[in-house]
């Protein structure tokens, strides 16, 4: 295993003077390709911090974030955009599907927005990965007729559709109940196994926890 | 179908009653740019045609015999000039110029009349009259007499005269009985009046008399040559044009129908300035509205535009989907707008049939095209701002929530 990415004394501050808030601290970490990691902590420690700034979605006060051979903290708004559509996947503790799209468009999203249009062959994809998920007899339903555990299985096939290297979820079951979580997390097990795909998951769920490889904590705005 | 304008459409569909009220809104300003389009084009229509339809649109007449100063400006010599009264101006010629004249483009009649005044006299009665001798096959080529004939014919014999109604009226004389026209050259005739009409002219009806062209050869002692030439064109806003071309060909005075009606063209520009006026506030009200429905969508939807940032949409694909929605909102607005409003306008016959007191809007002047493309780049004008406004949504700000 080779590493993914790579994070150095990196250190997010909000506010500025007396609102000053010092989250993340000088925290390195590194994870493999293939990865299923678990990111831990408790409330406010800075877990969804963390994820936003390995998003690209976000940019720390300091230190270095380099994936596949880029320096992410140094890249244009529009080098990010594309990145972001390439090589990662987000899963949302709310779904955050597209309401007035179906559970199809919603999953080929990603794959429509960077070609520009609705392939044949991303159809194609989006469906695969809707039976995948078990959502096969969903495909054209409206996403807000869904369920909540369906809803954030679409959204892991969404994350999923343009085969991204990294796929981020922060507290994907947060919002389920004991069953969906469960069968949630079965799926993104399968997932990594089968494809490879790595992913980091910040949760407060001692099962989600045990279930992965690795155990990430975050304290005083450190990992360990 | 390109990805943005699928999203846009979508949009759009989404919330069918909110887009169909703006696109009723959008609608209606157009159909006001619309209307108030046919109706101050109408009624410059309605009120030149009323003005001008029964006057020639250019006066062909002999120029003005002026004296030529053979002297230098010299200060030391006081030159007074006299105007000769002895000769009358005449087009002695006239017959030569006609060809010339009639051979220019956008002239639609031409007529060689002899005028003067005189009195109508029936009885102890008598009323001044201007007369204007005409070609018999010409009565009705400058005023429309045939059209508005209310007794009698318009046929036109060396013994009868056609006079307007009031004139009749105030002679109490009608079709068939005999009048003594005497003129200022103290010369008389004894006519049978052979027709009366109506134009709706004061100037006519009650002051104007009309005979043949050898009556008033006799009437006015002149043996040969007339007074002057009147045009009827098929483009009356060619008059100025028309006018100079004959007098720089013919050497004439020309003088067009807007010389003497300055206060007539003034009125209509006064009239369309205001139309313009209410035109732009119609399509000012249509950019407000459409930019503050698309900055609330734009609001609304700020967690999804979020979303779709993370998901790898550029904030150029985002300002595409809200400019073309507001591009579809325009674009159709303005087409229904449009098409009411020629549907509406349709039943109204054209201002140069209208019947007086009708309303004179003019469907052939509702500026369609004109309403429709701009609406259209007002609408895209008024997605700029709830675009960019959308394309600065921070993911980060709408993903916890
Ligand atoms: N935009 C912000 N401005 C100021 N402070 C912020 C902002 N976002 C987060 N914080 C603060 O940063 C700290 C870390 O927040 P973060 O959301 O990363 O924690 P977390 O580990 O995800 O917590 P939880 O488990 O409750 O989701 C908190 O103290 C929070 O108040
Ligand atoms: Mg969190």
């Amino acid at each position: 295993m080779s590493a993914l990415l790579e994070i150095r004394d990196l250190v997010k501050t909000y506010g500025e003077g007396e609102a000053e808030t010092r989250v993340l601290r000088g925290l390195n970490l590194t994870l493999e390709e293939g990865e299923l990691a678990a990111l831990l902590g408790p409330s406010g420690s800075g877990k969804s911090t963390l994820l936003t700034i390995l998003g690209t979605l976000m940019k720390p006060t300091s230190g270095t974030y380099m994936m596949l051979g880029e320096e992410l903290t140094k890249a244009s708004d529009r080098e990010l955009t594309e990145f972001r559509n390439r090589h990662l996947g987000f899963v949302f503790q709310f779904h955050h599907l597209l309401p007035d799209f179906t559970a199809l468009e919603n999953v080929i999203f990603p794959t429509a927005v960077q070609q520009g249009r609705e392939t044949a062959a991303a159809r194609d994809r989006g469906r695969e990965l809707l039976e995948r998920v078990g959502l096969g007899h969903r495909i054209d339903y409206l996403s807000t007729s869904l369920s909540g555990g369906q809803k954030q299985r679409v959204a892991i096939a969404r994350a999923l559709m343009n085969r991204p290297e990294l796929v981020l979820a922060d507290e994907p079951t947060g919002n389920l109940d004991r069953e969906s979580a469960e069968q949630v997390m079965d799926l993104i097990k399968e997932i990594n196994e089968n494809e490879k795909t790595t992913f980091l998951i910040s949760t407060h769920d001692d099962k989600i926890a045990d279930a992965c490889k690795r155990q990430i904590r975050v304290k005083d705005g450190l990992a360990e | 179908m390109p990805y943005a304008l699928k999203i846009a459409l979508r949009y759009l569909t989404a919330s069918k009653a909110q887009t169909g009220l703006l696109i009723a809104g959008v609608a209606v300003g157009v159909f006001v740019f619309i209307f108030m389009s046919a109706l101050i084009g109408g009624l410059g229509v309605f009120l030149v045609q009323r003005t001008v339809g029964d006057i020639s649109h250019v006066t062909v007449e002999a120029p003005g015999r002026e004296a030529v100063s053979l002297l230098s400006d010299n200060p030391d010599i006081l030159v007074v000039q006299q105007r000769g009264a002895t000769q009358r101006e005449q087009l002695r010629t006239a017959d030569a110029f006609l060809p010339m004249i009639a051979a220019i483009p956008g002239i639609a009649a031409t007529s060689q009349q002899i005028v003067g005044n005189g009195f109508l006299v029936r009885g102890q009665a008598t009323a001044p009259v201007s007369v204007t001798g005409i070609e018999d096959n010409k009565v009705s080529a400058i005023a429309d007499i045939e059209g508005n004939l209310v007794d009698g014919s318009t046929a036109l014999t060396n013994s009868t005269v056609l006079i307007g109604s009031a004139l009749a009226e105030d002679l109490g004389v009608s079709v068939g009985q005999v009048v003594r026209v005497q003129s200022d050259r103290e010369a008389e005739r004894t006519l049978v009046v052979g027709g009366i009409f109506e134009l709706g002219v004061d100037a006519l009806d009650a002051r104007s008399a009309f005979v043949s062209l050898a009556t008033a050869r006799t009437l006015f002692e002149l043996p040969q040559g007339i007074s002057r030439i009147e045009i009827k064109l098929s483009d009356l806003n060619q008059a100025d044009a028309v006018a100079a071309r004959i007098a720089s060909e013919t050497g004439l005075k020309a003088t067009p129908w807007t010389e003497g009606n300055a206060s007539l063209l003034y009125g209509l520009s006064a009239q369309r300035n205001s139309g313009d006026l209410i035109k732009a506030f119609a399509l000012i009200t249509i950019i407000i509205g459409v930019a503050s429905a698309l900055l609330l969508s734009t609001y609304r939807r700020r967690s999804e535009i979020g979303i779709m940032r993370a998901m790898g949409a550029s904030r150029g694909f985002i300002i595409f989907v809200f400019v073309t929605q507001g591009t579809l909102i325009g674009l159709i607005g303005g087409l229904v707008g449009a098409g009411l409003g020629y549907l509406s306008l349709s039943p109204f016959p054209v201002p140069e049939l209208a019947p007086p007191g009708g309303l004179p809007v003019d469907v052939r002047q509702g500026s369609y095209g004109l309403a429709i493309a701009l609406t259209t780049i007002g609408a895209i004008l008024a997605s700029i701002l709830p675009a960019r406004s959308a394309a600065r949504v921070d993911p980060v700000t709408v993903i916890g929530q």
